[in-house]
């Protein structure tokens, strides 16, 4: 591999480890609160890109799409945690029906709204072009996506550490029983974590959609992705969504590069190696593997 | 005459299908202090958890200065005025010993805050900027007793605060309790420690297999050799 063909594929790892954080930080910060595994994150990211699509076709503006996408999806998971979720508080296998039931109607839903032929977003005006990088060309929104992960991780480092809500999700994280005996509502707490986490899926969704487009499968792609990144880095943890996403992104940018179809094995080689040797994921709390 | 701090009747409660408490008959007058002993697995903590609502009971009444919480969520039951704290402790280990006070904060004219906290327990007041799980045992107990007083709470419940403290400790943590009885709080104290629960109680009651099975002063229970030999002997 050249020094530049190199160079570039380290942006487009970055770059979709950018996408993975984004994407991978609402599952995760479900699961720590919730302890729910939220198998419909897959379809909430599919619905929020053609919730995007609409917007653009409309509006004609991307930004708008950008903010409300996440909106939409918000209220989604506002509308879907009171009213479905919360029924089956620790219940495992009866919350992993349940999601995996409401990713079906979701994506059902979309293929009868919006057709289940290959549709594509265009880039926004202004990223749409190439800048010249170490002696090729590179295209300008990829490193808009890396620059926009970086930021999400800053504000919500930020709102974790300095903010009466980041410390009540820290505590929650921790231990929400005993957060309720101090007084707080745990329900509104879950309910406003879970539509958190379904507007990252939904933003994600829209900020993937120029690069990746949209078609059937993108909800299952991304999940599988999301839960990789989660048990690599560690459950509940933001610390474990950066460090998945950045070693996941290019592992699997690589993995492609080199071994083409078997870039998936690379992937799992990885998880299988951080489950045998840190079992709580890198920069996790919680076991996943005995 | 007021309504007592806390009044359980006929309190039944199950894991699943274990019939884990049975009956259980308790009270907490105004200003008193009780003490809930028994041996490991005799339901003191289940009768803690339906009565904070982290465990809806099938059948019976939990009722806090006359308000009847029965299967109540938890932040009912802690707005009632309710403090626990719990076995264990559960301190918030990624957050600052300051930040475990403060997200417990429930502002009362003269009431506790961080500076009486820190009044009553000196060595969190070099503590507070260190996080929850770099305290030791005994802090933590310390800092899981003043997380509870943040609520300026009504009635505080304590589930075996001297586990794994030593001895030294527990002396501190019964100076403590003392303390507060004389504030007026009151409190519901389970222990396993015959010698704290006769020290803080003003009554006590021996629970065996989800009931009670005897209530009285330190002195009765001190005389009636049969209760402590079946259900306290070592
Ligand atoms: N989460 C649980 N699930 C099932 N059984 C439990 C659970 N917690 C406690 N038990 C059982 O309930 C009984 C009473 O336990 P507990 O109230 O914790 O006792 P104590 O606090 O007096 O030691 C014990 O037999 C214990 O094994
Ligand atoms: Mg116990």
């Amino acid at each position: 591999m050249s020094p530049e063909l190199l160079f570039q594929q380290a942006l487009n790892g970055l770059s979709f480890g950018a996408l993975l954080f984004i994407l991978a930080a609402g599952l995760s910060l479900v699961f720590g609160m919730m302890d729910v595994v939220n198998l419909a994150h897959g379809a909430f990211y599919m619905l929020g890109a053609y919730v995007a699509l609409t917007v653009v076709q409309f509006t004609g503006s991307f930004w708008l799409a950008l903010a409300a996408a996440p909106v939409a999806l918000g209220a989604l998971g506002l509308a879907i945690e009171p009213l479905l979720l919360r029924h089956l508080r620790g219940r495992h296998l009866d919350q992993v029906l349940l999601t995996i039931g409401v990713s079906l109607v979701i994506v059902d839903q979309i293929g009868l709204i919006w057709g289940r032929e290959v549709r594509s977003l265009p880039f926004p005006p202004g990223l749409d072009g190439t800048v010249v990088l170490i002696g090729g060309v590179y295209p300008v929104y990829r490193l808009f996506v890396i620059a926009f992960g970086v930021a999400l991780a800053a504000v919500i480092a930020v709102i974790y550490r300095r903010t009466k809500l980041g410390m009540l999700i820290r505590a929650g994280v921790e231990d929400a029983e005993m957060l309720g005996a101090l007084g707080v509502n745990t329900d509104r707490l879950f309910a406003l974590t879970f539509a958190v986490g379904a507007a990252l899926a939904g933003l994600a969704g829209v900020i993937a959609a120029p690069v990746f487009g949209l078609q059937p499968g993108m909800d299952v792609d991304a999940l599988l992705y999301s839960l990789v990144v989660v048990v690599v880095g560690g459950l509940g943890t933001l610390g474990g969504a950066v460090a998945g996403s950045v070693l996941v992104g290019p592992v699997d940018t690589f993995g492609k590069v080199l071994f083409q179809e078997f870039a998936l094995a690379v992937i799992f080689a990885i998880v299988a190696l951080v489950l045998l040797f840190k079992p709580t994921g890198l920069l996790g709390r919680i076991r996943i593997a005995r | 005459m007021s309504a007592p701090a806390l009044e359980v009747q006929d309190l039944h409660a199950y894991y699943g299908e274990s019939h884990v408490l049975q009956g259980v008959d308790l009270v907490v007058r105004p200003g008193e202090a009780v003490a809930l002993i028994g041996r490991n697995g005799a339901g003191k903590t289940t009768t803690i958890s339906a009565i904070a609502g982290f465990l809806r009971p099938r059948q019976g009444t939990v009722r806090i200065n006359g308000r009847n919480l029965t299967g109540a969520p938890a932040h009912w039951v802690a707005r009632a005025g309710v403090a626990l704290v719990p076995q264990g402790r559960r301190i918030f280990g990624d957050l600052s010993v300051r930040e475990n006070l403060a997200i417990a904060g429930r502002p009362a004219a003269n009431g506790w805050d961080e500076a009486r906290v820190v009044e009553l327990f000196p060595s969190l007041g070099r503590r507070l900027g260190l996080r929850g799980d770099q305290l030791s045992g005994g802090e933590q107990q310390m800092l899981a007793v003043g997380r509870a007083l943040m609520r300026n709470p009504s009635l505080l419940l304590l589930d075996e605060p001297s586990e794994g403290l030593a001895p030294m400790l527990v002396e501190e943590v019964g100076e403590t309790l003392v303390r507060l009885r004389a504030t007026g709080l009151p409190l519901l104290l389970v222990e396993q420690n015959l010698g704290l629960a006769t020290r803080v109680g003003q009554r006590v009651h021996v629970m065996n297999k989800g009931t009670i099975v005897f209530t009285g002063t330190p002195v009765e229970l001190a005389a009636a050799r049969d209760v402590e030999a079946r259900y306290l002997g070592v």
